[in-house]
C-alpha cells in the first residue's frame, strides 16, 4: 500500500483504462463482465483512498513522465475532484454489479466483451478528466469518455437509440471543439495549459476581453455537455433508449463531469481573476437555472415514458446545481457540490429501480404498470425511497441538499426568497410526477399478471442505492465536509 | 511574396469549404472536402508545421475520405430536403462570425516572437529537448515524452473509436448489405480494370515503405506512429481496393486486428507502466535504462511503435467494417 | 505581417461558422458530419497560427539551424492530437449513420423524425 501510494492519482485513471484492452480481446461475456466489475471496483478503492488522503493532507498531485508542470502534465487532486470520483467510481460500480442481469436482456452476448470495454474506457475517461490538472489533457480525456458514451447510448435495443446518439454525438463535439477554442484563447494569452499556472499568469496580462471571450467559449462549451438548459436537447432521448444499466451510470456522474470543469474554469481560472466576471456568470447562469427547474419539472409530470420522466428530472435537477453556483458564495456552492452528490445516489437509485421493473415490464410507461407493486414489492419500495429522496424528504439525502440550498439562498437577500419559493413549488411539482408513478404501481388495476420480482443480482445492488441515500442522509458529515472544502477550493479561500 | 501566396490559399480554403457546404450531390461534398484538407496541410506547411501537414494530408485527405466514399456507398449520395430554416441558420451564423472576428482584433499580433505564448512554456521545450532528449524532432519529443500522457489518451480515443465502430456494423446483422443504396463497384476491386491495378500494385510496397520510413524516422524529421498507421492503412486500403476485400483480409485477417487494435495500446502502457516499477512515475522513460538520455529515445521509440500499431489496426478494421457491410 | 495575422482569425472565424451552419442547418446526417470536420478543421488552424513564429523555422534542429528561430512546437502537438481525435469521432459518426440507415432507410433527419412520430 504504501510503495502504490504515491502513484494512486495516476491509477485512479489506469487501472480502468488499461483493462479496456484486455477486455476487447476477451470472448467469454461473463468473464468480461467479471474483469470489468473488478476494475471498476478498484478504481472505487482507489478513490476512497485519494479522498482519505485529500481529508488528511490537503491537495495531491503527481507529475506523469517526471516532468514538472506547466512543461508537463500534472495530476492534482482536490477535495471537488475527490466528491467526484467517488461518485463516478461508485455509481459505475454499482451499475455494472446491476449491470450482468440487466444487460443480458438488452445486448447480444457476443458484443458484450467490446460493450464493456467501452464501459471502462467511459469510466477511465472521466476520472481522467477528474484528476488531471492540465486543460488540454481534460480536452483529450473528455473524448475519449464522450465516445465511449456514444458506443454505450448505441448499445440500447430500440432504434430510436441511433438518431439520438448521433444527436448526442454532434452536439457533444460542438460543445468540446468549443472548449478547445477556448482554451486556444487562453493559451494564445498566457503561453501555458497547466490550470494553477494560467491563474498566475492570467492575473499579469491584465488584460480582460479575450478572457471574456474565452470563458463564453468555454462556458457555452461545457454547457451543452453538462446540458444546460436550454442545451439539454440531447440528453432526454438520449437517457431513454440507452440500456437501463447506462442510463443508471450516464445519470448519476456524466453530466455532473462536464459541471465540474465548468465550474473549476470559471471559478477557480476566470473569476479570480477576470474582474466582472462573477457578476457575468451570476446573471448568465441564475435565469437559466430557474428555467430549467420549472419547465423541466412541468414536462416531467406530463411524461409517459419512466425513463423519459426522470430524464427531464435530471434537467430539472442540473438546474439545482447550477442555481447553487450562480450565488457564487461559499453556502451557495457547498449547497451546489453537495446536490451532485446527492442527487446521483437518488438519481441513481431510481434509475435502478427502473432497470428492476424493467426484468418484468417491456414498455417502461406510467400506463403498464398498473398495481406491478403487489408483484414487485421490492422494487417498488426501492423506488418509493428514491423517489422521497428526489422530493427532498427529510431523513434522505435529498433533504440535506436542499437544506443547504435554501440556507444558501436566505443568504442571497431578496432574491433568495423568490428563489426558495421556486425551490419549493419545484419540489411539490416532484412530489406530483413521483406520485403519479407510486399511484399507479400501488393502487391502478393490474396491467400485468405476469410480473414477477426482480431477481436478487440487480436487486441488491439497487437497495445498496438505497440504503446509501438513507445513511447519508441521517449522516451526512463526509459529504458535507468533502462539499464545503470544495467550495473553499473553488472560491480559492481554503487549500 | 509568401505573404500573397498564403493569403490566396487561405482564401482558396475558404471557397472550398462554402462549396463544400453548398454542393448538393454528397459525392461532391466529400471529393471538396479532400481537396479542402489538402489545402490546409498546404496552409500548415507554410506555418512551419509539417508535422501536422502530414497528418492532416494522411488523415483528412486520405483516411478520412475513404471512410465518408465508404458511408455514402452504402447509404445514398444525394441530399434529398433542402434545409428548412436557412435563412435564419444563416443569419444567427453571420451574427456569431462578426461576434468572433470583432473579439481578436486586439490578440496579440501574428508571429510576433515576443508574444506570450512563444516565451513561456515553448522555450524550455527546445532547450530540454537537446539537453534531456537529444533528438532532432522537437514535436515528437513533446508528442511523446513531455505530453505523452496526453499521446496515450489519444491512443485510447483511436481505440474507442475502434471498438465503438466494431460494436456498431462489426457484425453482419440486420438487413442484407446488397438492398441498401446502389452497388458500387465491383465485389473483387478492380481486379478487370488492368491499368490502375498495374499501377496500383507497383504503388502499394512503395507507400507501404514510406509507411515505416514515417513510423522510424519521427524522431529526426516529421513523422511519428499516427502518420505512419495512416499511410500503412492506407496502403493496405489501396490493396484491398485493387485485389478485393478478401484478399486483404487474407493478408491481414481480422483477429491479427484487433489484436493490433488492443496490442498496440497495451505496448504503450506497458512502457509507461514498466516507468512505474523501475522507481519514475508512469510513462517516466528515464528509468527505463542506466542513461537517462537513452531511456528516453528508447521510450520514445517503443511508444510510437505502440501508436503506429493501434492506428493501423483501427484503421483497417474501420475499413473492412464498413466494406463487409456493402462490399465496395 | 499584421494584416496577414488578422486574416488567419477571420478565416478562423468564417471557418468555424461555416461548419457550424451545416451542422444546424442541414438536415442529411452525412452532411451535418463533414460541417463538423469543417468546424473542427477551423480550430486547428486557429492554433497552428498561434504557434507560428515570423521567420521561424519548423521545431527541427539540422546541423545548420542551431541559432535559428523556432516556432512553438507545443500547438502542433495539440492539434496532432486533435486531428486524431476528429477522425475517431468522424468514423463512429459514419458507423452510426450507416446504421441508422439500415433501420430507418434514410439518412434525412426530418424523415427519420417523421418515421418515429408514426
Amino acid at each position: 500500500m504504501s510503495a502504490l501510494q504515491p502513484h494512486l492519482p495516476a491509477l485512479q485513471v489506469i487501472v480502468p483504462m488499461l483493462t479496456a484492452p484486455l477486455v476487447a480481446l476477451l470472448r467469454e461475456r461473463q468473464f468480461s463482465w467479471l474483469v470489468t466489475t473488478a476494475a471498476s471496483l478498484c478504481a472505487f478503492a482507489v478513490a476512497i483512498a485519494l479522498t482519505m488522503v485529500v481529508l488528511e493532507q490537503g491537495t495531491i498531485s503527481y507529475e506523469m513522465g517526471s516532468w514538472p508542470p506547466p512543461f508537463g502534465i500534472a495530476l492534482s487532486i482536490d477535495a471537488v475532484s475527490a466528491l467526484l470520483l467517488l461518485v463516478v467510481t461508485g455509481a459505475s460500480s454499482l451499475a455494472l454489479i446491476a449491470g450482468a442481469t440487466s444487460l443480458q436482456a438488452q445486448c447480444e452476448s457476443d458484443r458484450q466483451p467490446l460493450f464493456y470495454a467501452a464501459w471502462l474506457l467511459a469510466l477511465a475517461g472521466l476520472c481522467g478528466i477528474l484528476v488531471t490538472a492540465d486543460a488540454f489533457n481534460i480536452f483529450v480525456f473528455m473524448e475519449i469518455s464522450s465516445l465511449a458514451s456514444y458506443v454505450l447510448v448505441a448499445g440500447g435495443p430500440d432504434r430510436r437509440a441511433l438518431p439520438a446518439v448521433f444527436k448526442y454525438l454532434v452536439m457533444g463535439t460542438i460543445g468540446a471543439t468549443f472548449y478547445l477554442i477556448g482554451v486556444g484563447v487562453i493559451y494564445l494569452m498566457t503561453g501555458t495549459l497547466n490550470l494553477a499556472d494560467m491563474e498566475v499568469r492570467i492575473q499579469q496580462v491584465g488584460e480582460f476581453q479575450p478572457f471574456l471571450i474565452a470563458a463564453a467559449f468555454i462556458t457555452v462549451g461545457m454547457a451543452l455537455k453538462a446540458a444546460i438548459f436550454p442545451l439539454h436537447v440531447w440528453l432526454p432521448n438520449a437517457y431513454t433508449f440507452a440500456p437501463h444499466v447506462v442510463t443508471v451510470f450516464f445519470a448519476a456522474c456524466a453530466t455532473k463531469v462536464s459541471l465540474y470543469v465548468l465550474l473549476r474554469l470559471d471559478f477557480v481560472v476566470f473569476q479570480q481573476n477576470v474582474g466582472g466576471h462573477d457578476v457575468q456568470f451570476a446573471y448568465f447562469m441564475l435565469p437559466l437555472s430557474v428555467l430549467a427547474i420549472l419547465i423541466a419539472s412541468a414536462v416531467a409530470i406530463f411524461e409517459a415514458n419512466l425513463k423519459r420522466l426522470f430524464a427531464w428530472s435530471s434537467v430539472a435537477q442540473i438546474g439545482y446545481i447550477t442555481l447553487g453556483a450562480s450565488l457564487i458564495s461559499q453556502a451557495g456552492l457547498t449547497a451546489s457540490l453537495l446536490h451532485m452528490f446527492n442527487h446521483a445516489l437518488a438519481k441513481g437509485a431510481l434509475f435502478l429501480a427502473l432497470a428492476c421493473l424493467a426484468m418484468s415490464v417491456a414498455k417502461l410507461r406510467v400506463d403498464e404498470i398498473g398495481g406491478i407493486a403487489r408483484r414487485m414489492p421490492w422494487t417498488m419500495a426501492a423506488f418509493v425511497v428514491g423517489g422521497l429522496s428526489l422530493i427532498g424528504v427529510p431523513g434522505t439525502a435529498g433533504f440535506i441538499s436542499k437544506w443547504y440550498l435554501i440556507q444558501a439562498a436566505f443568504g442571497a437577500g431578496s432574491v433568495g426568497i423568490a428563489l426558495i419559493i421556486i425551490i419549493l413549488i419545484s419540489s411539490l411539482m416532484a412530489v406530483v410526477y413521483i406520485w403519479r408513478v407510486v399511484e399507479t404501481a400501488y393502487f391502478g388495476e393490474a396491467a400485468n399478471d405476469e410480473a414477477r420480482e426482480a431477481p436478487l443480482a440487480i436487486l441488491v445492488p439497487t437497495w445498496i442505492a438505497v440504503a446509501l441515500n438513507i445513511f447519508f442522509g441521517l449522516h451526512p458529515n463526509l459529504p458535507v465536509e468533502l462539499s464545503s472544502r470544495a467550495a473553499a477550493v473553488l472560491l480559492g479561500t481554503g487549500p | 511574396m509568401t505573404v500573397v501566396f498564403s493569403m490566396f490559399l487561405l482564401t482558396l480554403l475558404l471557397i472550398t469549404a462554402i462549396a463544400v457546404v453548398h454542393a448538393g450531390n454528397l459525392f461532391v461534398a466529400v471529393m471538396l472536402s479532400g481537396i479542402f484538407s489538402l489545402l490546409l496541410a498546404l496552409n500548415f506547411f507554410l506555418l512551419d508545421a509539417a508535422d501536422v501537414a502530414l497528418t492532416e494530408a494522411a488523415v483528412g485527405a486520405g483516411i478520412s475520405t475513404v471512410l465518408f466514399l465508404g458511408a455514402l456507398s452504402l447509404t445514398t449520395d444525394r441530399e434529398k430536403s433542402p434545409s428548412p430554416h436557412r435563412l435564419l441558420s444563416l443569419a444567427i451564423v453571420a451574427v456569431t462570425t462578426l461576434a468572433v472576428i470583432m473579439g481578436t482584433l486586439d490578440k496579440p499580433s501574428f508571429g510576433d516572437p515576443e508574444a506570450p505564448v512563444q516565451v513561456h512554456v515553448a522555450p524550455w521545450y527546445l532547450e530540454t529537448t537537446r539537453e534531456a532528449i537529444q533528438i532532432p524532432n522537437v514535436v515528437t519529443a513533446v508528442l511523446s515524452s513531455f505530453r505523452g500522457y496526453d499521446t496515450l489518451g489519444e491512443v485510447f480515443v483511436v481505440f474507442t473509436a475502434g471498438i465503438g465502430v466494431l460494436f456498431l456494423i462489426g457484425r453482419h446483422s440486420g438487413t442484407k448489405p446488397q438492398d441498401i443504396g446502389p452497388p458500387h463497384g465491383e465485389p473483387s476491386g478492380l481486379r478487370h480494370y488492368l491499368i490502375p491495378r498495374l499501377i496500383g500494385r507497383m504503388l502499394v510496397p512503395f507507400i507501404m515503405l514510406f509507411g515505416l520510413y514515417v513510423q522510424f524516422h519521427g524522431e529526426y524529421g516529421p513523422g511519428g506512429g499516427f502518420q505512419a498507421g495512416a499511410i500503412i492503412a492506407a496502403s493496405i486500403i489501396l490493396y484491398a481496393l485493387l485485389e478485393g476485400e478478401k484478399r486483404a483480409l487474407q493478408v491481414l485477417p481480422r483477429s491479427v486486428l484487433v489484436g493490433m487494435i488492443s496490442g498496440g495500446a497495451l505496448l504503450y502502457s506497458a512502457v509507461g507502466v514498466a516507468g512505474m516499477l523501475m522507481g519514475g512515475n508512469f510513462l517516466d522513460y528515464s528509468v527505463l535504462l542506466d542513461d537517462p538520455v537513452k531511456g528516453q529515445q528508447i521510450g520514445i521509440i517503443l511508444i510510437e511503435a505502440g501508436v503506429g500499431i493501434t492506428v493501423t489496426g483501427v484503421l483497417l478494421s474501420i475499413f473492412h467494417a464498413f466494406a463487409a457491410r456493402g462490399r465496395f | 505581417m499584421e494584416l496577414l495575422g488578422l486574416y488567419h482569425y477571420w478565416v478562423f472565424a468564417i471557418l468555424l461558422m461555416t461548419g457550424f451552419y451545416a451542422v444546424v442547418a442541414k438536415v442529411n446526417l452525412i452532411k451535418k458530419l463533414i460541417g463538423l470536420t469543417l468546424f473542427q478543421a477551423a480550430v486547428f488552424l486557429l492554433y497552428i497560427s498561434v504557434g507560428m513564429v515570423e521567420g521561424g523555422d519548423a521545431p527541427i534542429f539540422t546541423a545548420d539551424n542551431a541559432d535559428s528561430l523556432f516556432s512553438n512546437p507545443l500547438p502542433q502537438v495539440l492539434i496532432l492530437t486533435a486531428i486524431v481525435v476528429g477522425i475517431s469521432t468522424t468514423a463512429l459518426g459514419l458507423a452510426i449513420v450507416v446504421r441508422i440507415n439500415e433501420v430507418y432507410g434514410t439518412i434525412e433527419e426530418d424523415e427519420i423524425q417523421e418515421i418515429d412520430r408514426r
